[in-house]
């Protein structure tokens, strides 16, 4: 791989930019091919380019049929969006950021940002429903909603069921769940769209402790991610 | 918290903005149960460094010896790893998978 031809891969992944190289892995010849960049000394057709921007598109890596083209895709980062700062967020941020998600803790209650010791992680001292405006969710983002205060939750959910989220979980025993549900579907959402919410959240491991709660959380974001790609 | 599956190419990026020579190598056929999917990375330094993994561990040290192989001859390599071969048989990719893994220098 060419120096030149690395660092603007380099500059592409830091920035969370989806990206591909493409190597002839017979000639060594490579080309790095970005939304706006392309840096190398192999020459790809019009359909072997087609292909990569598919595989890009799913973030797949993979060998071109029948031909020597290796494609290494850089997916933009995965991103989770957690709401409320609270003790099961402190386990969940960094297990997550360990994962490869890029986390943001919204949470409009200074008093717990700053006692959520989230020194590594981005945390909006926002409103649910201007946090979830800023940042946008999309089919790479999952929303855990961990307040059990309506007031913040709430706001947050339905902007998550108005995104593309691939995940969307929501803390609370059975009942806090059938009271949410039923608050939500006055808002409008129809069944199919409340089908969408993880609730009572988490994978079934009998969790206790916050940190273990997050492993059921965490679990559970992967698992819906790999199913849906599976 | 450091993401762990992007380590291999900061660590490369670490030590290439440092001025060391390096090397990337990367899973790019996997058959049967291989512990590692395709595209992923073990970065390599001059120094015998080294970041990420393309098996659970088995075949790394003779990844290493190619990498470095390929950070002095600036020649790329493909390697091949599985049950069939003697090698690799010998350094335990038990799991009856097979890999195929790109090896190649930043230069």
């Amino acid at each position: 791989m060419k120096a030149d031809l690395f660092e603007a891969l380099s500059l592409n992944i830091a920035a969370h930019k989806a990206c591909a190289v493409v190597t002839d892995i017979e000639a060594g010849s490579q080309i790095l091919i970005g939304a706006d960049t392309r840096i190398g000394d192999l020459k790809l057709k019009e359909e072997q380019l087609a292909v990569v921007n598919q595989l890009i598109v799913g973030d797949v890596s993979g060998q071109i049929d029948e031909t020597n083209l290796f494609v290494r895709v850089y997916g933009p980062a995965l991103r989770l969006i957690i709401v409320g700062a609270v003790h099961i967020a402190q386990a969940l941020a960094p297990m997550a950021q360990l994962a490869g998600f890029k986390v943001t803790v919204i949470d409009p209650r200074e008093a717990f940002v700053r006692a959520g010791r989230l020194s590594e992680v981005e945390a909006l001292t926002d409103w649910p429903n201007e946090g979830m405006h800023k940042l946008q969710p999309d089919s790479r983002t999952a929303v855990v909603t961990l307040t059990h205060d309506p007031k913040l939750d709430d706001p947050a959910l339905a902007a998550a069921l108005r995104s593309k989220a691939f995940y969307i979980g929501s803390l609370g025993s059975n009942r806090t769940h059938a009271k949410r549900l039923a608050r939500l579907t006055e808002d409008g959402f129809s069944e199919r769209d409340l089908d969408r919410i993880h609730g009572p959240v988490g994978l079934d491991i009998k969790a206790k402790t916050p940190s273990e709660i997050a492993v059921s959380i965490l679990g559970e974001i992967v698992a819906t991610r790999r199913r849906a790609a599976a | 918290m450091h993401n762990v599956d992007a380590d291999p190419l900061d660590r490369l990026t670490e030590w290439h903005a440092a001025g060391k020579k390096t090397a990337l190598a990367t899973v790019i056929k996997t058959w049967g149960s291989s512990p590692r999917p395709v595209g992923s990375h073990l970065a390599v330094s001059e120094d015998g460094d080294f970041a990420g993994s393309v098996s659970g561990g088995c075949i790394e040290g003779l990844v290493i010896e190619a990498a470095l192989a390929t950070i002095t001859s600036g020649e790329p390599a493909q390697l091949e790893f599985g049950v069939t071969n003697d090698m690799a048989w010998e350094v335990g990719l038990a799991c009856g998978g097979k890999v195929q893994v790109y090896v190649e220098s930043i230069s």
